[in-house]
This record gives C-alpha cells, sequence and structure tokens, in this order.
C-alpha cells in the first residue's frame, strides 16, 4: 500500500530526469548517417574556372576539410574568418563546397572577404549538396585520406568546435 | 451581366474557399505528371517525407528551397521508374531516419514503435487490478444483506461517528 502511494512520485521522478536530460540538447541537429562511411561521390566544376573539374577521387590520400558555403548564407559570413585562420594553418587544407549559388555572386563574395579555400567545388543545382545530406549552410565535413566521412558539424565553425569535432580525430595518423 | 443569384454571405464563403484553395495550390510547384496515379502516389510519398529545414513540416507542405529540390529529386527518381523503397532509402542514405515520418522498426525505434503500447498495457492492467479490487469490497459486505444486519451496520457506523465527533 505505501509502495503504491509513491508510485506518482517515482513516475514524476522518472519523468523529470527524461525531461532533463533533453535540456540543453539541439532537437534541430540531424545526426548525419554519412559518419564512418565513404564521402559520397563527387565531380563538380570549380567555381573559379567551370572548365575545370574536381573529383572526390582526386582528393584521396589528402585529410581535408569541406565546408559548404553560400554567399546567401550569413552564418557563413560568420564563420569566414575562422575558416581563414585554419586554411592559413596550413596543417589541413580546406576545400570549399559553393552549395546552392550563383558563380557571380560567389566569386564577389570571395573577393570581399577573402578567399581561404585551396579550391571551390560549384554546386549550383544543389544536388552534390543532398549527396553530403546537407541541410543548411555552413556545414563542415572533415574527410579522411582514404575518402571516409570523419566528422561533421553543422552551423558555423569556431575554435571550440573545432577543439571538440575535429581536433581529438587528427591526432590519429591518416590511413593509407 | 445577369444577376447573381447568390445569396451575399453564400459569396463571400465562395471566394473564401477560392482564396483558401488557391494559396494551397500556389504553394506547390507544377509539375508534369505522366498520370492521375503517378501524380497520386508522389502526393503520398512526399507526405511522409520530412524537411530537413523546417522540421515539423513535410516536403508536400514546405517551402524551404531544400524542400523543392528534394521534391525534384522525388519526382525525377519516380519518373526514373525507381521504387518508393528506393526513393526512401536514398533519401535515408543521406539525412537519416529522420527524413522518414514513418521511420523502420529497429531496436533504436522500438520506444517509439510500442512504446505508446506498453503503456496502455499497463495503464490497463493496473486499471483492471483496481476495479477488480473495488468490485470484491462492497461484494463482500452486502453479499446476503437482511434488515437486521443493515441495521447492526448503522448502528455501528454512527457510533464510530459520534466517538470521533466527540
Amino acid at each position: 500500500m505505501k509502495l503504491t502511494l509513491l508510485l506518482p512520485l517515482l513516475a514524476f521522478v522518472a519523468l523529470g530526469v527524461l525531461l532533463k536530460s533533453g535540456i540543453g540538447k539541439d532537437p534541430t541537429l540531424v545526426p548525419s548517417p554519412l559518419i564512418a562511411k565513404p564521402a559520397p561521390a563527387f565531380d563538380l566544376p570549380l567555381l573559379a574556372d567551370q572548365e575545370q573539374r574536381l573529383t572526390r577521387d582526386d582528393l584521396l590520400g589528402t585529410r581535408y576539410l569541406l565546408n559548404v558555403w553560400g554567399s546567401w548564407c550569413p552564418a557563413c559570413q560568420v564563420e569566414h574568418p575562422y575558416i581563414t585562420e585554419l586554411a592559413e594553418g596550413g596543417e589541413l587544407p580546406v576545400y570549399g563546397l559553393n552549395w546552392k549559388d550563383e558563380a557571380g555572386e560567389a566569386k564577389r563574395w570571395l573577393d570581399y572577404f577573402g578567399n581561404p579555400y585551396r579550391a571551390n567545388l560549384y554546386d549550383p543545382s544543389g544536388r552534390t549538396g543532398i549527396d553530403f545530406g546537407v541541410y543548411g549552410a555552413p556545414e563542415t565535413f572533415l574527410i579522411d585520406a582514404d575518402g571516409t566521412v570523419l566528422a561533421k558539424h553543422v552551423g558555423p565553425l569556431d575554435a571550440q568546435i573545432f577543439a571538440e569535432t575535429f581536433a581529438p580525430l587528427l591526432t590519429a595518423e591518416p590511413e593509407s | 451581366m445577369p444577376e447573381s443569384r447568390l445569396s451575399t454571405p453564400l459569396r463571400a464563403v465562395l471566394l473564401a474557399a477560392g482564396l483558401l484553395l488557391s494559396s494551397q495550390v500556389l504553394a506547390i510547384d507544377p509539375q508534369d505528371f505522366e498520370s492521375p496515379a503517378q501524380e497520386a502516389r508522389y502526393w503520398a510519398l512526399i507526405e511522409e517525407l520530412r524537411c530537413l529545414v523546417c522540421q515539423n513540416q513535410n516536403l508536400a507542405d514546405s517551402d524551404a528551397t531544400l524542400a523543392k529540390d528534394l521534391r525534384d529529386q522525388v519526382l525525377e527518381m519516380m519518373v526514373a521508374g525507381q521504387s518508393n523503397e528506393q526513393i526512401k532509402s536514398f533519401l535515408a542514405d543521406r539525412y537519416g531516419d529522420f527524413v522518414l515520418y514513418r521511420p523502420p522498426v529497429k531496436p533504436a525505434t522500438w520506444g517509439l514503435w510500442f512504446g505508446p503500447l506498453v503503456l496502455v498495457l499497463i495503464g490497463g492492467i493496473a486499471l483492471t487490478f483496481n476495479l477488480r479490487r473495488r468490485r470484491a469490497l462492497p461484494a463482500q459486505v452486502l453479499a446476503d444483506p437482511d434488515q437486521e444486519e443493515l441495521d447492526r451496520e448503522l448502528a455501528q457506523l454512527e457510533a464510530e461517528r459520534e466517538g470521533k465527533e466527540q
């Protein structure tokens, strides 16, 4: 009898613990199913010179960051100084995926803010973005030398997020 | 021009309905369907795919440009002869099961699928026990009531009450 009287209290506490565990989490973050899988194959023209193309396999052998951006994207301006800092650090090459943008606008954006990217893939239709599961710029992927997606960050990148999300994966020697 | 036979309120209602419907239709990009069956299949499919940008909307409802891109992708795959399952797994491979409003049954989603059923079962069992106990109580006391027994019980209850009040 005593125990059954306590049941509502216990249920309340259990519910409280369950709800507390959800506080502080971002419910809009979608975990990527691509982590630890091979990066989707891409074959796209370069933003700077659309006669030239770059494919996923061209980048095999290099561990790199793939940063998804667009000139229409305010949050991309927010992370731009940090992306520049990372690229200038030189430890990790940064490639850009110019997503759902217009080449003229994108080039003007780079002229104005500076171009930290080793090269920019030009994806105006957004099809390669869909292959990467991109649902909003900026997004940043860490891709290993063997073409495996190691990690993904959604939203503007900064030093703290880099240290938490990407840095621990960099201590391991690149495979192959 | 002949006088309209419709009353003013009726005309107002029709106008409102027309406006509502037109906004509904304008939210959709015009697509060329090969057949009504294909159109129905397209609608049923995008109804149960989630828009990743406005996450409480499905692809059919959302005006986000990504939703439009994904609708185009869905239609393109349908025209190319892919099955609903192929299209769904194409999207789930890229965006995760989250994109499916009807997630697959697997250990990670057991809570989602069977949780409500378990709760209803627990509630039902608790309710059954409670009702049985309640039914058992008066049945014992008043199994075969005769006037003498009732008087005795009544006297006892009144004595108890007076005892409490004093």
